[in-house]
């Protein structure tokens, strides 16, 4: 696209612009990455300027690092979470590069690097401000150790780095006074003492995330004392209970979100403690908690900055909705899912009343009919993000409804939909939505049996679509998928499991124009080598899910995952393990692919009315 | 205390103090300002109920000595802590008896020697559940009191008092021959024969000298002995009139007397000197310490007694001696008690949590509390961890190891070691009376003090018998009264 548009000859006039000119107008060039390539293939002086101009770097290969360090010069955020195989050896050429323009690195998904390496980093980028660390399940204290000496840090994330213990936390807590976002999730080996010297040592704290960690009131009554903290995640706190809370009587007057999902021990007694934060509270997690019934939705009616409600997983009664639909805020958000007991009368009292809704999640709300999705459309029309999966109750007619009354909606989830063979989602419904809503940006229609190609074909027209989930839909075939894969550029997501008519025909299109493709689901269709091997073109695909494709041998198997050289995951049947050779494993697990083994055996089709009628019983 | 004395020092000095306030209660009377007390009873195992009034200030103190001694009598909570003693006594003597039908099952060419060791101790075990049983209910009946009131003396003669010939001149022996069979020392070895290797535990008496500041006697009320530093620091404080041989304790010189002829080995001979329970009030002894200018000597203005001798002589090293014994694993700790280096040894190295000053502590949240107060100390790696070699964890199992390597062998040994090395008469050692009060359970009853490790030193030990019960909660604090 830039090509045509920079012609070669006129590279004379451009010298003629100031550099920071260039920078201004690359700046605007990044809705598309490969954008960027082309404006650098141009000219010498364009791939100079434009090694300049780059910030932000996100490698896929990390063996190549040595050589994009030295391209990029001013590189001062580094996402190396696509590079699974960061060694201290990687990250000595970093800090050897990076030297004091590094201010951001995020090593989420290695864990092959250790404290020698962080040592290394943390003494010569002294103006790091952010690291990643998440999934560095190897590090022990020593590394905490490491990062306590980037004292100009602000954001950590050390997530399920589960060796790191109180001392290592005591460390960080002593040694990065300026912290101001921190997330502990699942680090299992800390407790109320590292937690509580955090709170002593680091004022600055705003945003902390605490999940699935054994504290309890003790180091909980330090953390919201801390006079900034506006963000806190306290999911799956065990120890935390209603007497906890109390502690919130006392301070915090700046708490904006408070996430307490999966904290069983809290009831509506301890959730009245949240009334002193009724001048702050924005954001509200309380899923996979107690019951939603009219005590709870009346001790929270006071919180008057409250914009966003998640209650996922809870038992909710119509009385504790209809109280919901009685505040006097206006939420934007709202999640309902998973919820038992919501019902027409229930959801259409809180959306009529809560117009300014934008993401609204009422997945596996089976009781709810096109009564309630009529009256979410009418009142709710600057709805973003709508989920609904497996509203197994609402009628093909009432979907035609959101194309027409939505026209933002960027994400739609109508996975599941149907109610008999006759209903569900048609394509005339999804006609609708793709002609209404055109800044559709992921959309999931699987296991709706009755879209064809003129779906995909209408959903092509939405260019901002990037993820398309279309799975078991047997109507679809390749030239419905080449019609999203020339539409769609920005696709990075694509799942096609059990679409029997789509071949290889479909992926040679799809190779050719999805060039941001990064996940792929091809189980059960009808792809063979040569699909496969063609997708080989797509440079930044990582992840692969290849079941019970009947057209696959072991050797067109094996080119497609040595052609394949940016795949981080691979989800193959265990018939292959013995078919392929183990230098192969050994090859890509040094370019850090992980394999994962399924040995489930071909299921036919199993009648999806079974499990659903299991389901109902159930409820 | 010094540790060769520790075995039976510590049920020693409770009888003693026992005894002591016995003597001592009727003065209570006479000080009326003693505003508040609390009454402790202790049954010792050989049926005598010992009284032990301590100024715990918490309880409203009985005008009428008449009337506080029938309040004494039966004291619930005692006989409540006797049953369940009792009660874990016999589980005891079960775990034993499952162990020998157990052995009997697995090999019937066991050695003969070990059966009748067991016997011997099962029958030990008996006769002391048998005592206590009978002093326990004879508790109850103010008849049976009576009659058993001649029989505390007797129980006295294995206390001994810790007054050093050079301060208590009213000793008197009180020479009692109606001694039980039951109670007959020299029975009391054959029961015990079996257990040659009882180990020795170390107590801790660190509390002695720190833990009386809650006593507030009005100046005056007691009399003020003051020893001088030779006296302290002397290793002997009893010698033998034939051949001038050194004891710490009586209890040891009477024992080394039966070698000097057989008007030694009398029972009256060898029983504890018991002071004469007169119905005079006698003061109230307390100590001060020669060192001019220490808060603990009696012309200092805010003048603090100590309450014993052993006081005196923990205080005076501690404070005014240099400290000679150094810890052989840190070599940085140094003690002038060899008791408190012992204790430190247990615990030397295990404090694991280190602060980057160089300040180590036994547990994790006194670190953290050091380092919240403290600007710029940080918690500090382990040294193994940063090699990578091990975690926490590690750590752990270092130390469970380094914990059963001590136990079964080194303890013991150790123990007799020191015993040898320290010149001290060996014989006492091995006397009937020592293994008496470290085989048989009646000990027990008296207060352990808290810091002490017996699992650890005690579990080498026939299944059962000699198991001390893990710490005895309720009585820590009463070892204060001291």
């Amino acid at each position: 696209m830039k090509k045509q548009l920079v012609p070669e000859s006129s590279s004379s006039r451009f010298d003629l612009l100031s550099e920071e000119i260039v920078f201004i107008i690359l700046d605007f060039l990044n809705e598309n990455p490969l954008d960027k390539k082309s404006f650098s293939r141009v000219s010498r002086s364009f791939y100079a300027i434009e090694s300049r101009h780059r910030k932000f770097l996100k490698p896929l290969r990390s063996e190549h690092l040595t050589k994009i360090l030295n391209r990029y010069r001013f590189v001062s955020t580094l996402d190396l979470s696509m590079c699974p195989r960061i060694t201290d050896a990687s990250l000595g050429v970093i800090s050897g590069r990076c030297k004091e323009m590094l201010r951001s690195i995020n090593l989420s998904r290695s864990k092959f690097f250790s404290h020698v390496g962080l040592t290394n980093l943390v003494m010569n980028c002294g103006n790091l401000v952010e690291i990643d660390l998440s999934n560095a399940t190897e590090l022990k204290d020593s590394a905490a150790a490491a990062i306590a000496g980037a004292k100009n840090l602000e954001r950590l994330c050390l997530a399920r780095c589960k060796s790191i213990t109180d001392i290592g936390i005591g460390c960080i807590a002593v040694g990065c006074r300026k912290l101001r976002l921190l997330s502990l999730k699942w680090c299992l080996g800390v407790a109320d003492l590292g937690v509580g010297l955090i709170a002593v040592k680091c004022k600055e704290i705003r945003s902390l995330d605490l999940s699935y960690l054994p504290i309890t009131s003790k180091s909980l009554s330090q953390i919201l004392q801390l006079q900034q903290l506006e963000d806190l995640v306290l999911e799956g706190c065990f120890g935390i209970d209603d007497d906890s809370l109390a502690a919130l009587k006392l301070g915090c007057k700046s708490l904006q979100t408070l996430d307490m999902s999966s904290c069983q021990n809290v009831s509506h007694v301890g959730l009245s403690s949240l009334n002193s934060l009724a001048e702050c509270l924005q954001q509200l997690n309380l899923s996979y908690g107690s019951r939603v019934d009219r005590a709870l939705a009346d001790s929270l009616q006071n919180l008057s900055m409250l914009h966003s409600v998640k209650l996922d997983g809870c038992q909710v009664t119509c009385s504790g909705l209809k109280a919901i639909g009685n505040w006097c805020v206006s939420l934007k958000e709202l999640s309902l899912s998973k919820c038992m007991g919501v019902t027409d009368e229930g959801l259409s009292s809180v959306v009529t009343k809560h117009k300014d809704m934008k993401q609204l999640d009422i997945t596996c709300c089976r009781k709810i009919t096109h009564l309630s999705l009529a009256n979410i459309t009418n009142s709710c029309t600057s709805l973003v993000s709508l989920k609904m999966e497996s509203c197994t109750s609402v009628s093909a007619e009432a979907f035609v409804l959101i194309g027409q009354r939505c026209q933002f909606l960027e994400e739609l989830d109508v996975t599941d939909n149907e109610i008999d063979d006759d209903a569900g989602i048609t394509d005339s419904s999804i006609l609708a939505i793709a002609c209404g809503c055109p800044g559709l940006e992921m959309i999931n229609i699987a296991y709706c049996e009755f879209i064809s190609d003129r779906s995909l074909k209408s959903l092509s027209k939405c260019s901002k679509l990037n993820t398309l989930e279309s799975r078991g839909c047997p109507l679809i075939t390749s030239s419905g998928l080449a019609a999203i894969a020339v539409g769609c550029k920005q696709l990075f997501k694509l799942d096609i499991k059990k679409c029997r008519n789509v071949d290889d025909a479909g992926m040679i299109p799809l190779a050719h124009f999805s060039q941001n493709l990064k996940q792929i689901n091809l189980s059960y269709s009808s792809v063979t080598d040569v699909g496969l091997l063609s997708l080989a073109s797509i440079s930044c695909l990582q992840s692969i899910t290849i079941l019970h494709l009947e057209g696959l041998t072991p050797s067109g198997l094996v080119a497609a995952l040595l052609a394949c050289g940016g795949l981080i995951k691979v989800k193959l049947h265990a018939s292959f393990k013995s078919l392929l050779p183990p230098l192969l494993f050994e090859h890509l697990d040094a370019r850090g692919c992980t394999f994962q083994w399924r040995a489930k055996t071909f299921q036919a089709e199993l009648d999806p009315k079974c499990w659903k009628l299991q389901l109902a019983d159930a409820e | 205390m010094d540790p060769e004395e520790r075995p039976c020092a510590d049920t020693w000095t409770k009888s003693s103090s026992g005894s002591e306030s016995l003597q001592t209660r009727p003065t209570n009377t006479s000080f009326n300002d003693f505003n508040t007390q609390q009454t402790f009873s202790f049954n010792n195992p050989f049926g005598a109920q010992i009284s032990v009034t301590s100024n715990l200030n918490n309880q409203k103190q009985m005008s009428d000595p008449q009337e506080s001694n029938n309040t004494q009598d039966w004291d619930p909570r005692a006989m409540l802590n006797n049953l369940s003693f009792l009660e874990k006594k016999i589980h005891q003597l079960q775990d034993l008896v499952h162990v020998i039908v157990r052995r009997r099952g697995q090999n019937t060419g066991q050695a003969d020697e070990i059966l009748v060791q067991q016997q011997q101790l099962m029958t030990a075990d008996l006769t002391s559940i048998i005592v206590q049983l009978i002093s326990t209910a004879g508790s109850l009946l103010p008849s049976v009191k009576q009659t058993l009131c001649p029989e505390s003396s007797i129980s006295q003669q294995f206390g001994v008092t810790n007054q050093t010939a050079g301060v208590s001149d009213n000793v008197v022996f009180q020479h009692n021959n109606s001694v039980n069979k039951l109670e007959d020392p020299s029975d009391m070895t054959g029961f015990f024969g079996a257990e040659q290797n009882c180990p020795i535990e170390d107590h801790e008496m660190k509390s002695d000298d720190d833990a009386d500041e809650g006593e507030n006697l009005p100046p005056g009320s007691y009399e003020i002995l003051q020893l001088e530093k030779e006296e302290i620091l002397a290793p002997h404080t009893h010698f033998c009139m034939i051949c001038g041989k050194g004891f710490k304790r009586d209890a040891n010189l009477r024992m080394h007397m039966r070698g000097h002829g057989d008007e030694y080995k009398t029972p009256a001979a060898l029983t504890k000197p018991h002071k004469e329970s007169s119905s005079e009030p006698i003061l109230i002894k307390r100590y001060s310490c020669p060192y001019i200018g220490c808060k603990r000597n009696k012309d200092h203005k805010k003048f603090q007694p100590l309450k014993t001798i052993l006081c005196v002589k923990n205080h005076y090293k501690r404070t005014h001696c240099d400290k000679t014994y150094t810890c052989s694993r840190c070599n940085t700790k140094k003690f002038s008690v060899i008791a408190d280096l012992k204790t430190h040894e247990k615990h030397c190295g295990r404090d694991k949590w280190l602060c980057s000053c160089g300040t180590t502590f036994s547990r994790k949240d006194k670190l953290f509390g050091h380092i919240a107060l403290f600007q710029g100390h940080t918690p500090a790696i382990p040294v193994e961890e940063s090699k990578g070699s091990a975690g926490p964890s590690n750590k752990v199992e270092q130390l469970e190891f380094k914990y059963k390597s001590d136990a079964p062998s080194g303890s013991s040994c150790r123990n007799v070691m020191d015993l040898e090395g320290s010149g001290e008469d060996p014989i006492s050692y091995f006397s009937p009376l020592n293994f008496e009060t470290s085989g048989i359970d009646g000990f027990q009853e008296f207060p352990r003090p808290p810091f002490e490790d017996s699992e650890s030193s005690f579990s080498f030990l026939l299944s059962g018998s000699c198991d001390y019960p893990p710490k005895n909660g309720r009585y820590t604090g009463s070892n204060d009264m001291e």
